[in-house]
C-alpha cells in the first residue's frame, strides 16, 4: 500500500495535489533524492543551515503553522467579502444581453453604422481599435514591447551562447516524428498567421491573433529542430530590428494620422473599397506592424524562458 | 434577487472569479500561485467587459452583406477593450514569471516569506 | 488651431519613439538620446504652459479624425501643462544627479535598457497627465508600472528582485481594482471619455439611478490608485523599492511615478465622477483618515530606520499622506495645497535621494546614518543639498515645504470639524520630521576623525548641477510660491 502511495506521489496528479497543499518546488525535483543538498552545496548555499538559523529571526515552523491557519481563514474571509460586495453591486447593474443598456448608445451606433464608411474596415472591431481609438492600441503595443525588453534584461544569460544552456540541458532531443509533423505543419501555421493578419480588417483576426499564431509556429519549429536551426534566420539582432522597424513605423504612421486629424487636414490616405484586401487605409499596414511585434515577442518570451537568450 | 443573479450568470461568475483572483494575488505566499491569481483576476475583468457587450440575438460586429444597421450587431467597444486588455495581461504575466525565475535562481524558493527572510539574513 | 497646441502630443510621441529607438542603441548613445529627448519635452511643455496661461482656456486635442465621444483625446489645461513641465524637469535633474552612479553601476547593455524604460516612462507619465480618456489611462498606467519595475530591477541583484516583485504585486492589485472600476463605470455610463462620463454621471445622479454601482466605482478607482501611489496601509513595498534601487530610480519613483497616479486621481475626481458626487460620499473621509495614519506612522517608521535610503522612503510615505490629506479635506483650497505639495515633494525628495547618495559615496559607500559622520564636510554640495531638502520637508520658512504646510493649515480652517485634527497632525508631524531630519543633518555635520577629513569626493559636473538646481527650485517654491499657487488655482478652476 505504501508503495502505491509512494508511486502516486511521483505522478503528475500526486505532485499537483502536493503543490495545491502548499509544498514548494514539487515539479522541480531531481530523480536522485540527495540532489537538492548537492546542488545547494555546489551553489555555495546551504538550505538546511538556513532552516536551522530560522528561529533566530523569530520565525519558526511551529509558529508559522499556527499563523498558516489564521492566514487561510483571513484569505477566505477577504475573498468572500470582496465577492459579496461586488455581487451586491451586480444586483444593481443593467441586465445581461439587453439592447436598451446604457452601453448601447450613440458611440456604438456610429461605430456600427458609419464604421465601414469612415474607416474602410469590414471588421468593425479592427476599425475601432486601429482608427477610432488608435491611441489605446498604440499604448498597448508599447506595453508588449516594454515587457519584452524587461524580460530580455532579466533572463538574458551573460555573453550569448557561452553561458546559455545547451540543448541537452533544457531537455531537447531529436525526434523524427515531431520533425516530420513540424515539417508539414510549421509552414502551414506560418501562412495561416499571415492570412489572419492580412485579413484583419475583413474577417475575425488581426495583428494580435495572427502574430500569436506565427509566434506559435516559430516555437514549434524550435522545439522540434532545436534552436541552432532557428538561429539560422532568427537571432536577437533580428528580433531587435523587426521590433524597431515595426514599432517605429507604427509610431510614425499613427503620429501622421493623429496630427492630420487634430489639425483638420486631409490625410490623403485612400480608404479603397471596403472588402478588398488593399483597403481600409492605414489599418492593414498597422496590422502587419502589430503582427510582427507580437510574433517576435511571443517567440522571444519562449526562447528567453527556455534557454536564457533569443 | 436570486433570479436576477441566475439571469446574469456571466457577470456573477466574473465577479466571483475576480474576488478569488484578488485574494490569491494578495494572500498566497507561493509566487506562482500569486501569478495564477493575477491571471484569474484579469480574465475575470475581461469576462465582465465581454458580457457587457453582448446583446441577445445579434451577430458578431463584422459587416456581412453590407448591412450596417445597429440592430444587426452586438456592441463592438467591449470586444476592442478586451483585446487591448489581454495583451496588457500577457505582458505583465511574462514579466512576473521572469522575476520569479530570477528569484528562484537566487534564493531556491518560491515562498515569498522565505525569500524575504533569506534576503534579510544575507543583508546583515 | 495654433501650432503650439500640437506640443503635448509631440512630447508624448517623441518620448515613446525614442524609447523604441533606444532598444538598438549602445548604452552611451541611448543615454544621450534620453537626456536630449527629456530636454526637448521640457521645452515643449513649457511652451504649452505659456500658451495656455496666455489664453486662459484649456483645449482639447483629438488623437485622430474623430471627436469625443468616438475617438481618443488629450486635454491640456494650465494644471496639466504645469505638471508636465515640472515633472519632466525633475526627471531630467534626477537622471543628471544619478548619472555618475548609473555609468559606474550599470554595464553598457543595461544602461541602454535603463534609458529605454526611462523614455517610455516619461511618455507614459505625460500621457497620464494629459489623457482625457479613462481606458487610455489604464493602458498607460500599465506602461508606467512595468517601466518602474524595470527601473528598480535594472541592477539585477537578489534584494532588487525581491523589491521589484513586491512592487509589482501591490501595483498589479491596484491596476486590477482600477480596471474593474473602469469596467463598471463603462457599464453604467456607456462612455470612456471623461467629459461624456461626467455628463452621464450627472444625469444618473439627477435621476437617482445606479447609485450603488457608482459608489463602488469611486471606491474601486480610488483604492486602486491609492494602492499604486503607496497610501499608508499599502506602503509595504515602498521602503524596499526605494531603498535598493539606484538613486535616480528612487528619486523618479518617489517623486514622479506615485505622483502621476495621484494626479490622475485628482483628474478623475474633478472630471469624471464630479466634485459634488465625491464630496457627497464618505470616501473622502476614509481617505482623510488613512492620510492621518500615513503622516504619523510614516514619520515614526522613518525615525526607526538606521539606513538613510530607508529613512527617505518612509518619509515619502508621510509626504504622500500629506497629499491625500489635502484631497481628503474635500475643498478647493485643500486640492490646491495637495497639488502644490506634489510639486514640492517631487523636487525635494529627488534632491534628498541624490544628495544622500553623494554623502554615502563620501563615507565609503555606507548608507548607515551613524557612519555618515562628517560627510557634509567631505562632500560639501551633497551636504548642503541634503540640508536644504531636509529643512524644506520639516517646514522651515524660506523653503517650499513651509508654504505647503501653511496652505494645508489654511485650507483646513474652512472645515470646522477637521481643523483641530489637521493642526494637531501638522504639529506632530513637524516634530517627528524634525527629529529624524535634523538628527541626520547634525550627524553629517559632526566633525569626524582627522584621518577621514582628507577623503574628499567629487560629484561630477552633472551631479553638481542637479543638486544646485534642485536646491534653487526649493528656494523658488518657498520664496515665490505666488505664481505657482495662482497657476494651480487657475488650472483647477479649468477642470470644472
Amino acid at each position: 500500500m505504501s508503495k502505491i502511495k509512494k508511486d502516486y506521489e511521483h505522478t503528475f496528479f500526486g505532485k499537483l495535489e502536493r503543490w495545491i497543499a502548499g509544498e514548494n518546488d514539487v515539479f522541480y525535483e531531481d530523480p536522485e533524492p540527495m540532489a537538492l543538498e548537492e546542488r545547494e552545496k555546489k551553489a555555495g548555499h546551504n538550505y538546511l543551515a538556513y532552516l536551522e538559523q530560522i528561529p533566530d529571526v523569530g520565525y519558526s515552523y511551529e509558529k508559522a503553522k499556527a499563523y498558516h491557519y489564521i492566514y487561510r481563514i483571513l484569505t477566505v474571509l477577504m475573498g468572500v467579502f470582496i465577492v459579496g460586495t461586488l455581487l451586491y453591486v451586480v444586483y444593481f447593474l443593467p441586465p445581461f444581453g439587453d439592447a436598451d443598456n446604457p452601453v448601447n448608445n450613440e458611440v456604438s451606433r456610429r461605430y456600427i453604422e458609419k464604421g465601414m464608411e469612415e474607416t474602410g474596415a469590414v471588421n468593425i472591431v479592427a476599425g475601432m481599435i486601429l482608427d477610432y481609438r488608435a491611441f489605446d492600441t498604440f499604448g498597448e503595443s508599447n506595453v508588449l514591447f516594454i515587457a519584452a525588453s524587461a524580460v530580455l534584461l532579466l533572463l538574458k544569460a551573460g555573453d550569448g551562447a557561452k553561458t546559455a544552456k545547451s540543448q541537452k540541458e533544457i531537455g531537447m532531443k531529436e525526434d523524427v516524428i515531431l520533425q516530420r509533423v513540424t515539417f508539414i505543419l510549421s509552414p502551414m501555421l506560418f501562412l495561416f498567421g499571415i492570412y489572419v493578419i492580412l485579413n484583419g480588417h475583413l474577417s475575425p483576426g488581426g495583428g494580435f491573433s495572427g502574430g500569436a499564431i506565427i509566434g506559435g509556429s516559430l516555437i514549434l519549429f524550435r522545439n522540434s529542430y532545436g534552436y541552432e536551426a532557428i538561429e539560422q534566420f532568427f537571432t536577437e539582432k533580428t528580433f531587435q530590428n523587426c521590433t524597431l522597424i515595426a514599432l517605429g513605423f507604427y509610431c510614425l504612421a499613427k503620429s501622421y494620422s493623429f496630427f492630420t486629424g487634430a489639425n483638420h487636414l486631409n490625410s490623403h490616405i485612400p480608404l479603397g473599397t471596403p472588402g478588398d484586401i488593399f483597403s481600409a487605409g492605414l489599418i492593414l499596414p498597422l496590422n502587419i506592424a502589430v503582427g510582427i511585434v507580437v510574433a517576435c515577442t511571443m517567440y522571444s518570451f519562449y526562447a528567453l524562458f527556455s534557454k536564457g537568450g533569443i | 434577487m436570486l433570479e436576477h443573479f441566475l439571469e446574469n450568470g456571466e457577470v456573477v461568475t466574473s465577479v466571483i472569479l475576480f474576488g478569488i483572483g484578488l485574494a490569491a494575488l494578495l494572500l498566497h505566499k507561493n509566487l506562482i500561485k500569486k501569478i495564477i491569481g493575477l491571471n484569474i483576476m484579469d480574465t475575470a475583468a475581461y469576462l465582465f467587459l465581454a458580457a457587457q457587450g453582448y446583446i441577445e440575438g445579434r451577430g458578431a460586429p463584422i459587416v456581412t452583406d453590407g448591412v450596417t444597421r445597429m440592430d444587426a450587431y452586438i456592441n463592438p467597444i467591449p470586444s476592442g477593450l478586451v483585446l487591448t486588455g489581454i495583451v496588457v495581461s500577457v505582458s505583465v504575466t511574462a514579466l512576473m514569471l521572469a522575476l520569479t525565475v530570477c528569484l528562484y535562481q537566487k534564493y531556491h524558493s518560491l515562498n515569498m516569506d522565505y525569500i524575504i527572510m533569506k534576503m534579510r539574513k544575507e543583508e546583515e | 488651431m495654433e501650432f503650439v497646441c500640437n506640443f503635448p502630443f509631440f512630447s508624448i510621441m517623441v518620448s515613446m519613439f525614442s524609447g523604441v529607438i533606444s532598444s538598438v542603441l549602445k548604452g552611451k548613445k541611448a543615454r544621450n538620446l534620453g537626456v536630449a529627448v527629456n530636454g526637448i519635452v521640457i521645452v515643449l511643455s513649457a511652451a504649452t504652459l505659456a500658451y495656455v496661461m496666455s489664453t486662459g482656456e484649456s483645449f482639447v486635442y483629438t488623437m485622430g479624425h474623430y471627436t469625443a465621444p468616438w475617438g481618443n483625446e488629450i486635454r491640456v489645461g494650465v494644471l496639466e501643462a504645469l505638471t508636465a513641465t515640472f515633472f519632466s524637469f525633475v526627471m531630467l535633474l534626477s537622471v543628471l544627479g544619478g548619472m555618475k552612479h548609473l555609468s559606474r553601476e550599470l554595464e553598457d547593455r543595461s544602461l541602454g535598457m535603463y534609458f529605454l524604460f526611462l523614455n517610455l516612462m516619461l511618455g507614459a507619465i505625460l500621457a497620464l497627465i494629459y489623457t482625457n480618456d479613462i481606458f487610455t489611462a489604464y493602458v498607460f498606467i500599465e506602461i508606467n508600472t512595468i517601466a518602474a519595475c524595470g527601473l528598480i530591477m535594472v541592477r539585477k541583484t537578489g534584494p532588487v528582485y525581491v523589491a521589484a516583485t513586491r512592487y509589482m504585486i501591490m501595483s498589479l492589485m491596484g491596476s486590477g481594482l482600477f480596471l474593474i472600476g473602469v469596467c463598471i463605470l463603462y457599464t453604467v455610463t456607456g462612455h470612456l471619455l471623461m467629459p461624456n462620463i461626467q455628463e452621464s454621471v450627472k444625469m444618473l445622479m439627477l435621476r437617482g439611478e445606479y447609485h450603488i454601482p457608482l459608489l463602488m466605482v469611486i471606491i474601486l478607482i480610488t483604492a486602486g490608485l491609492a494602492i499604486k501611489s503607496g497610501l499608508y496601509p499599502f506602503h509595504s513595498w515602498m521602503p524596499a523599492a526605494y531603498g535598493f534601487s539606484l538613486p535616480s530610480s528612487s528619486a523618479i519613483l518617489s517623486g514622479l511615478v506615485s505622483k502621476s497616479y495621484i494626479f490622475l486621481l485628482i483628474k478623475i475626481i474633478y472630471r469624471v465622477v464630479g466634485k459634488d458626487t465625491i464630496l457627497g460620499s464618505d470616501i473622502i473621509k476614509v481617505l482623510f483618515a488613512f492620510s492621518v495614519f500615513a503622516i504619523i506612522l510614516g514619520s515614526v517608521g522613518a525615525i526607526r530606520e538606521k539606513d538613510i535610503r530607508y529613512m527617505n522612503a518612509y518619509s515619502s510615505v508621510a509626504q504622500i499622506g500629506y497629499v491625500y490629506m489635502g484631497i481628503g479635506l474635500g475643498s478647493r483650497a485643500g486640492m490646491v495645497a495637495a497639488m502644490f505639495h506634489i510639486l514640492v515633494h517631487a523636487a525635494t525628495k529627488s534632491l534628498l535621494f541624490i544628495s544622500a547618495e553623494g554623502l554615502s559615496q563620501a563615507s565609503g559607500h555606507t548608507y548607515r546614518i551613524q557612519e555618515l559622520k562628517g560627510a557634509g564636510y567631505r562632500s560639501r554640495l551633497a551636504g548642503i543639498g541634503f540640508t536644504v531638502g531636509a529643512f524644506s520637508l520639516v517646514g522651515i520658512p524660506l523653503f517650499g515645504g513651509f508654504i505647503s504646510k501653511i496652505s494645508f493649515a489654511v485650507a483646513a480652517t474652512e472645515d470646522p470639524r477637521k481643523v483641530v485634527l489637521v493642526f494637531i497632525v501638522i504639529a506632530i508631524s513637524t516634530l517627528l520630521n524634525a527629529i529624524y531630519f535634523v538628527r541626520t543633518v547634525i550627524i553629517i555635520y559632526t566633525p569626524a576623525a582627522a584621518s577621514e577629513k582628507s577623503r574628499r569626493v567629487k560629484l561630477g559636473a552633472a551631479g553638481c548641477t542637479a543638486i544646485t538646481v534642485f536646491a534653487a527650485v526649493n528656494f523658488i517654491l518657498g520664496l515665490f510660491s505666488g505664481p505657482f499657487i495662482g497657476a494651480i488655482k487657475q488650472g483647477i478652476a479649468m477642470f470644472q
